[in-house]
């Protein structure tokens, strides 16, 4: 009895593997393949989609955008989250409860919400849409994210360790570059990274927020409308996908070192 | 004592200011602007600010919304039972039969979330298309004659795309809770002579229960805004509330009545995320 339901949850569980992956596997394959047509059969082997996106004035354009709005979400959103769970790791103070609660809401928060209330606000107050405003809704989803990997990093840290730098004659700056710094870095790394990854891939709020400047999912959006440009949005999302895979084994090899430095399961932290 | 109480209080509220301000005024600020708005009218290129509840009257009156409302409800809750089901069997097998390499697959579990999520969605309009991937590979093997046609634009495809953006989300709260499971009471009920269902039922099941509630609610919540789905591979019958929404601050330039809409569907979305949270605390977290 023991035996046969292992044996079925494994089945069950690599099935479930499968179909994580078939929309994953099938973006490649479809990526070079030489039919404009989206299906099967596959016809042929060609890179000609990739090379297109090198000729694609429009999409440099988006995927620039897209770049100074994730590097500025991802630098604005680690600031906040830092200061936030370093605050509710190390001090007790009054209405904490309900002040993380709000900073994590967004967490909770249908995204259009939170974009259906940055524009009325922007409208109301006369501001224009700009690349600006997408990283200012962006900033907001991405915090709680990093609050919750860079938590752990400093739960983890041993508070003794700073006082002693502190009572051996250290200045608090000196402290905090010396020890706090060096081991949360990798935390703040992976936080910097997991950012990064959500911002240049949301669409929603970029999607109202922004103006002329396109980001590049509000460009792929745009691209899916026209059947003939399908296998270059294909190309794109293969090297979009090839790239977020990096960033993510870099994001979880940091955060795994940091945990493996403080003594943490490796499998537990940060979940 | 109490001077050092006041002491880290100050740090501790200097140190979160700067995140609390920016939440503050870019969340807290633009949630009541909403609320406000909702109240005022579309006077054609400008608002009229005089108090009301038109728009209200218009959301729950006007046939449109409500039946659009109830709809997104139906398709989230049925797509979150439906994503949570097939979860919590994965969430199992990683808590209870993983023994090796347990950070591998939740790695591997996560990977797909973060190819573009419109891409995803388009994939499985390709997979799941009159000439797409399921059907041409099932006329090729044999299974079926002619091509399926109930598997795209409609609720199907948007409960497996969904199920399928949402996996991670459902597997990683119940996977955690079922971790956090002492092992020694699955060997007492053990020794006390209940059998593999009994002891699911009354130790594993009930508290694993909070893990079961986070998951629900974290993609029931998400899941009534999305209007991307719907759109890609719902079809009529896919549309929900959020692209009523969409579609009022766009094309239909009704502001206020977006907001009023906006607004309901939140109301709604919290008393039926509150009576989740409550039904599941009365039902788990402890041995029955």
């Amino acid at each position: 009895m023991r035996y046969l339901s292992a044996r079925w949850l494994t089945v069950y569980a690599v099935t479930y593997m499968i179909f994580l992956y078939a929309p994953v596997i099938l973006l490649p394959l479809f990526a070079f393949n030489t039919s404009t047509i989206v299906a099967f059969p596959l016809t042929g082997f060609t890179t000609e989609w990739f090379v297109g996106l090198w000729h694609t004035e429009t999409l440099h354009v988006a995927l620039w955008n897209s770049a100074k709005v994730a590097v500025s979400t991802a630098l604005l959103s680690t600031l906040l989250g830092a200061f936030a769970a370093r605050a509710s790791a190390r001090f007790a103070f009054p209405g904490k409860t309900g002040i993380v609660g709000l900073i994590m809401l967004p967490l909770v928060l249908p995204e259009i919400i939170i974009a259906v209330a940055l524009l009325i606000m922007l409208n109301q107050l006369g501001l224009p849409l700009s690349l600006w405003t997408v990283v200012a809704g962006h900033v907001l989803i991405c915090t709680p994210f990093s609050i919750a990997i860079l938590s752990s990093a400093y739960r983890g840290l041993d508070r003794e360790l700073e006082e002693a730098s502190l009572d051996l004659g250290e200045s608090r700056w000196g402290t905090f570059r010396r020890i706090t710094l060096p081991l949360v870095l990798p935390g703040i790394i992976s936080s910097l990274l997991i950012t990064f990854t959500i911002s240049l891939d949301e669409f929603i709020i970029a999607f109202f927020l922004t103006g002329t400047d396109v980001t590049l999912p509000v460009y792929i959006w745009s691209q899916l409308r026209f059947p003939a440009k399908l296998p270059s949005v294909m190309a794109l999302g293969t090297i979009l996908l090839a790239l977020s895979i990096l960033l993510l084994i870099v994001a979880e090899a940091l955060r795994r070192r940091s945990a493996a430095r403080q003594g943490i399961d490796t499998t537990l932290a940060g979940v | 004592m109490a001077v050092t109480f006041d002491q880290e209080a100050q740090q501790g509220l200097k140190l979160i200011s700067p995140t609390l301000v920016y939440v503050l005024l870019l969340l807290a600020a633009p949630l009541l602007m909403v609320i406000t708005f909702s109240f005022w009218t579309q006077d054609y290129l400008t608002i009229d600010t005089t108090p009301t509840f038109a728009n209200y009257r218009e959301a729950w009156g006007t046939p449109i919304y409500p039946v659009l409302m109830w709809r997104s409800l139906k398709i989230s809750l049925i797509v979150t039972a439906v994503t949570v089901a097939l979860a919590f069997p994965v969430a199992y097998f990683l808590s209870f039969h993983v023994t090796r390499r347990k950070a591998l697959w939740l790695f591997l579990i996560t990977v797909p979330f973060w190819t573009s999520y419109l891409l995803r969605v388009f994939l499985w309009k390709v997979i799941l298309g009159y000439n797409g991937v399921l059907n041409s590979a099932l006329l090729s093997i044999g299974i079926i004659d002619e091509p399926l046609t109930f598997i795209l634009y409609n609720l199907n495809a948007v409960v497996i795309t969904l199920a399928h953006a949402w996996a991670p989300f459902a597997i990683l709260p119940i996977f955690v809770a079922l971790e956090r499971i002492d092992r020694s009471l699955l060997e007492a009920a053990n020794d006390l002579g209940d059998g593999p269902f009994r002891r699911f039922f009354r130790i594993t099941l009930p508290l694993a229960m909070p893990g079961i509630v986070a998951a629900t609610l974290i993609v029931l919540i998400p899941t009534v805004g999305d209007f991307i789905t719907p759109r890609l591979v719902g079809g009529t019958d896919g549309l929900m509330i959020a692209n009523m929404i969409q579609i009022q601050m766009g094309k239909a330039n009704n502001a206020p009545l977006g907001a009023a809409l906006a607004v309901s569907s939140m109301l709604v979305i919290g008393v039926i995320s509150a009576a989740i949270f409550l039904g599941g605390k009365k039902l788990g977290g402890r041995v029955r």
